[in-house]
């Protein structure tokens, strides 16, 4: 069984906690995508995975093997890197064998296997290509190849997509998946692209500041953040925040709508917004609004489709409403989840 | 899949030494670090403890304590004050026409050109000559009888009965105090000219291009971007340059060694040769050990002094 | 009015790569004429000391190899050339490797102290090393030229391949340690390959030094069959007050073109060394 799982894993540099105690279990064959932003520790966290680095606390088990201080060559272990780290002295044929050399395989075995991954990426035709000749989706496809030539146990993805074009990167993000999808093997893709992350993983790991904010299905990330980081992280554009007295209230944009009808007892919240754009983005439109005067503006963000947008005008004010079960609380001071708040 | 099947087909199965990057990062080091005390270290210590015995090559033992005598002896040795001031001279003259030259020099390799390749084996020429050859090459081209820099002098009619610097047909250039020093002075330009080019260069590349840009447009002329700009700019590199350079030139024995011996008399001598004279042709190991410390002070101060510079400047 | 300015910027940067191309080579071209001048041509002041007033002869380069003991120092320098790389490779690539990857912060930052050991001039060391030398009896051999030159390449040879390694990324490295390799195959089969520019500015240094040392050559070694070219020309071609002047000159130009052919080419890489500033190796 190719589980993975992290106990109470810590990282101090000097006086600095990396990481600040972790625990994760990840099931086998899973895709778990570890998202967070630069400096979260989710780095760190990976290379502690891999064996690259020990950490200071904790322990780290593969397979229900204690594998904390063993060295990366005995943990089966296969990586990605950001830049792919291709072997710039070797040809593609040579970069996918590497591994088996390393293990002693015998040649004909070799040759069969690296046709196998060669043939599964799609890259047979640049075998005699060295690196520094290949396109960035190419490296990324011979640096797939060398990880998989050697059947690991679990797959390590250090941000792979961020080095290539936009364009490229969505047929890449698919592609990826599907590798996993035919391969079946334990996935821990690290990433601070939320898009990735939420369209990647079977479940995700929010990080920040060391430690691990949530876990869960991005579905319930997205609908149900366990606190304001998340809550702002996940989502294009972020939620929407708004401090109350005693508490803040978090709405996501998709959710605003003009209010129809008066007011009533459906408990929705009802805002009083004055308009300042209207963005036109194609498939809908983003809507920019004030609420409160003076000091006190907050600015909200809404989206909505263009027959609703027609109802309002720059400028003016509006009466915008979110339905009760589209509402979050979190505590002011916390910033974490709470389930009700006395309307 | 379990982590088992790695060790298929060979490969240590357990974690050893070639793993621990703390012990094998050791283990490579210790080669080099062993070495350099044992023929660096250890001399540098004997070269101090040297100095204050009584050791010579018949009796190399470092037996008799003998305090500062050996520095007080070799300071009242006449030799000694023509070598210190003579080394401070021929360093300090070196320096400033080397430094002028390669400023010069690097401005103009600066640009890129076709056939670049062969004027940079040219200029290198000098520097790639092993000294004590480039010492035999000007010892014939000053040569007090032969020498082609007369034969020229003598044509245009700067040398020789009734010129400016006749009578004479022959300038005796290692024949003479002064002129022995100048020529000392003047083959240590010629053979560092390319060391200091080649640091000052490596400086003026890492300058960026919009600053001469901005003053092409600003139609600033040759010399004032030189100066105003480019010379500046160079600080910290001229620091570095200084530093080889007059290391290169304060430690040399060879050019004396070859060309004047340190004559007439005394009165060419430069430190490093005298310590040679003294500790291995004389065979008083201690006395020579003494006069070679003296250099050490200004050598480390100005190595200090240069690189502390040099951080302070970098670090801006 | 412009384009008379352009004209005499390039006469001006053609006068001045002259100017400096000619100081710099003119010893040595004049030095090559010399070699193959007759001795009634060379030893008449009258004479127009560039031209051939005589017909060039080979005598004098043919005297060198037959006459004197210059084949002798040919080999010598080639073999102490040769043992210096090797022990100069052997003990400074684990070393800058090392430093570099392996011992943590301090060890990259070391590049001063390095730096410093190479600055100590031999004239400072070189009387207390000629007693350890003597104590082990190595004095008058090319051994003792074996032993004490890599006290000069290894510092150096340490520094400049300490800045390669630190320039590689580290990330090749580590993923050979993914792909199975413990740190000592990561350092053999990824990092020494791709170190080889570097390695190589070293075996280039580490060779010209024996050739080009005077100073430990005449301290460690006074008999003749031990002498290398820098030592062994300038005592040897000397016989008492005749100077052989001219097989002196053949001697010189045997070992300095092909020296400057090699540096010339390694002229980029030069600068390039010295742009990671000895003060910037932080």
């Amino acid at each position: 069984m190719a589980t993975l799982e992290l106990r109470r894993i810590e990282k101090h540099y000097g006086g600095v906690h990396a990481v600040d105690g972790i625990d994760l279990q990840i099931a086998d064959g899973e895709f778990l995508a570890i998202l967070g932003p630069s400096g979260c520790g989710k780095s760190t966290t990976m290379r502690m995975i891999a064996g690259l680095e020990p950490p200071t606390h904790g322990d780290i088990l593969i397979g229900g093997e204690v594998v904390t201080h063993l060295p990366p060559r005995l943990r089966n272990v296969s990586m990605v890197f950001q830049s792919y780290a291709l072997y710039p002295h070797m040809s593609v044929a040579e970069n996918i064998a590497f591994p088996l050399r390393v293990r002693h395989v015998a040649r004909a075995a070799r040759e069969q296997k690296v046709a196998w991954a060669a043939g599964l990426m799609g890259i047979e035709k640049l075998l005699q290509r060295r690196p520094a000749r290949l396109s960035g989706g190419e490296k990324q496809k011979v640096a797939l190849a060398r990880a998989l030539v050697r059947d690991p146990t679990l797959f390590v993805f250090d941000e792979p997509l961020s080095s290539l074009d936009a364009k490229v990167r969505a047929m890449a993000r698919s592609e990826l998946r599907l590798l996993h999808d035919r391969t079946g093997i334990t996935t821990v893709y690290v990433t601070h692209d939320q898009i990735e992350a939420l369209g990647m993983g079977d479940r995700i790991a929010i990080m920040e500041a060391g430690r691990v904010r949530q876990v869960g299905t991005p579905q319930e990330l997205y609908a149900h953040p366990a606190d304001t980081f998340v809550a702002s992280f996940l989502g294009t554009p972020p939620m929407n925040l708004m401090e109350r007295e005693d508490h803040i209230v978090g709405f996501r944009p998709e959710f605003v709508h003009v209010a129809t009808g008066a007011g009533g007892d459906d408990g929705a919240l009802r805002i009083p917004a004055k308009i300042f754009e209207l963005e036109f983005l194609g498939a809908d439109w983003q809507v920019y609004a004030h609420v409160g005067d003076g000091d006190d503006t907050h600015r909200i963000l809404a989206r909505m489709d263009a027959d609703e947008v027609k109802q309002l005008r720059v400028g003016e004010t509006a009466e915008l409403a979110v339905r009760r079960d589209h509402l979050r609380y979190f505590d002011k001071a916390t910033g974490r989840r709470i389930e009700h708040v006395g309307v | 899949m379990s982590a088992s099947e790695t060790t298929v087909g060979g490969g240590r199965a357990r974690p050893g030494a070639g793993d621990r990057g703390g012990l094998l990062g050791g283990l490579m080091l210790a080669p080099a670090i062993v070495y350099i005390i044992a023929l660096v270290g250890v001399p540098f210590v004997l070269a101090i403890a040297l100095s204050v015995s009584n050791a010579t090559v018949g009796a190399p033992g470092i037996h008799g304590f003998v305090g500062l005598a050996n520095f007080a002896s070799a300071l009242h040795n006449a030799a000694f004050g023509f070598a210190l001031r003579n080394s401070i001279i021929v360093t300090l003259a070196t320096l400033i026409v080397t430094i002028v030259l390669a400023v010069g020099e690097s401005e103009l390799l600066a640009h890129h050109f076709r056939g670049k390749w062969i004027w940079q084996i040219l200029i290198i020429l000098p520097w790639a000559m092993p000294v004590s050859l480039a010492a035999v090459n000007w010892l014939w081209l000053l040569d007090s009888q032969f020498s082609p820099v007369d034969w020229i002098l003598r044509q245009v009619h700067l040398l020789g009965p009734g010129t400016l610097w006749g009578p004479a047909n022959h300038m005796y250039y290692y024949g003479r105090e002064w002129l022995g020093l100048g020529s000392i002075t003047a083959i240590n330009v010629w053979r560092l000219l390319p060391l200091a080019t080649i640091i000052v260069l490596a400086g003026r590349t890492s300058i960026p291009h919009d600053i001469y840009e901005q003053a092409q447009v600003d139609g600033a002329g040759f010399f004032r971007v030189l100066l105003r700009i480019t010379v500046p700019a160079l600080g910290p590199i001229l620091i570095v340059v200084t530093m080889f350079t007059a290391l290169m030139v304060f430690g040399d024995m060879t050019l004396v060694a070859i060309t004047t011996h340190g004559g007439p008399g005394y009165t060419t001598q430069l430190l490093p040769y005298w310590a040679f004279v003294q500790g291995i042709e004389g065979g008083a190991l201690s006395q020579g050990a003494a006069v070679a410390l003296f250099m050490f002070p200004i050598l480390l101060a100005a190595a200090i002094f240069a690189l502390r510079l040099a951080f302070r400047s970098a670090n801006q | 009015m412009a384009v008379i300015r352009k004209i005499l910027r390039r006469i001006g940067f053609w006068l001045g790569m002259a100017f400096f191309a000619l100081f710099a080579v003119f010893p040595i071209v004049w030095m090559l004429i010399s070699t193959f001048k007759q001795d009634g041509d060379l030893y008449n002041a009258a004479n127009n000391p560039f031209l051939f007033n005589l017909p060039p002869t080979l005598k004098n380069i043919t005297f060198l190899f037959t006459g004197t003991n210059y084949p002798t120092f040919l080999l010598n320098s080639l073999v102490i050339g040769v043992l210096v790389v090797i022990i100069t490779l052997l003990l400074s690539v684990p070393a800058a490797y090392s430093l570099s990857r392996l011992v943590g912060r301090w060890g990259e930052r070391s590049s001063i102290a390095i730096f410093f050991v190479y600055l100590i001039p031999p004239t400072l060391l070189f009387i207390p090393l000629f007693q350890v030398i003597s104590a082990i009896d190595a004095a008058n051999t090319i051994w003792a030229l074996v032993l004490v030159y890599p006290t000069i390449t290894v510092p150096f040879c340490t520094w400049l391949l300490l800045g390669f390694f630190k320039s590689m990324p580290r990330e090749m490295e580590e993923a050979a340690l993914i792909d199975g390799c413990s740190r000592w195959q990561a350092f053999l089969r990824i990092a020494l390959p791709m170190a080889w520019p570097g390695i190589g500015t070293c075996i280039v240094f580490a060779f010209a030094l024996p050739l080009s040392d005077y100073i430990y050559a005449a301290t460690f070694v006074s008999s003749t069959s031990a002498m290398t070219i820098s030592s062994g020309v300038p005592t040897e071609l000397i016989r008492g007050d005749v100077y052989y002047w001219q097989s002196l000159m053949a001697a010189a130009a045997i070992v300095t073109i092909p020296l400057a052919i090699a540096y010339g080419l390694l002229f980029g890489k030069l600068v390039r060394g010295f742009q990671t500033e000895p003060a910037s190796g932080v």
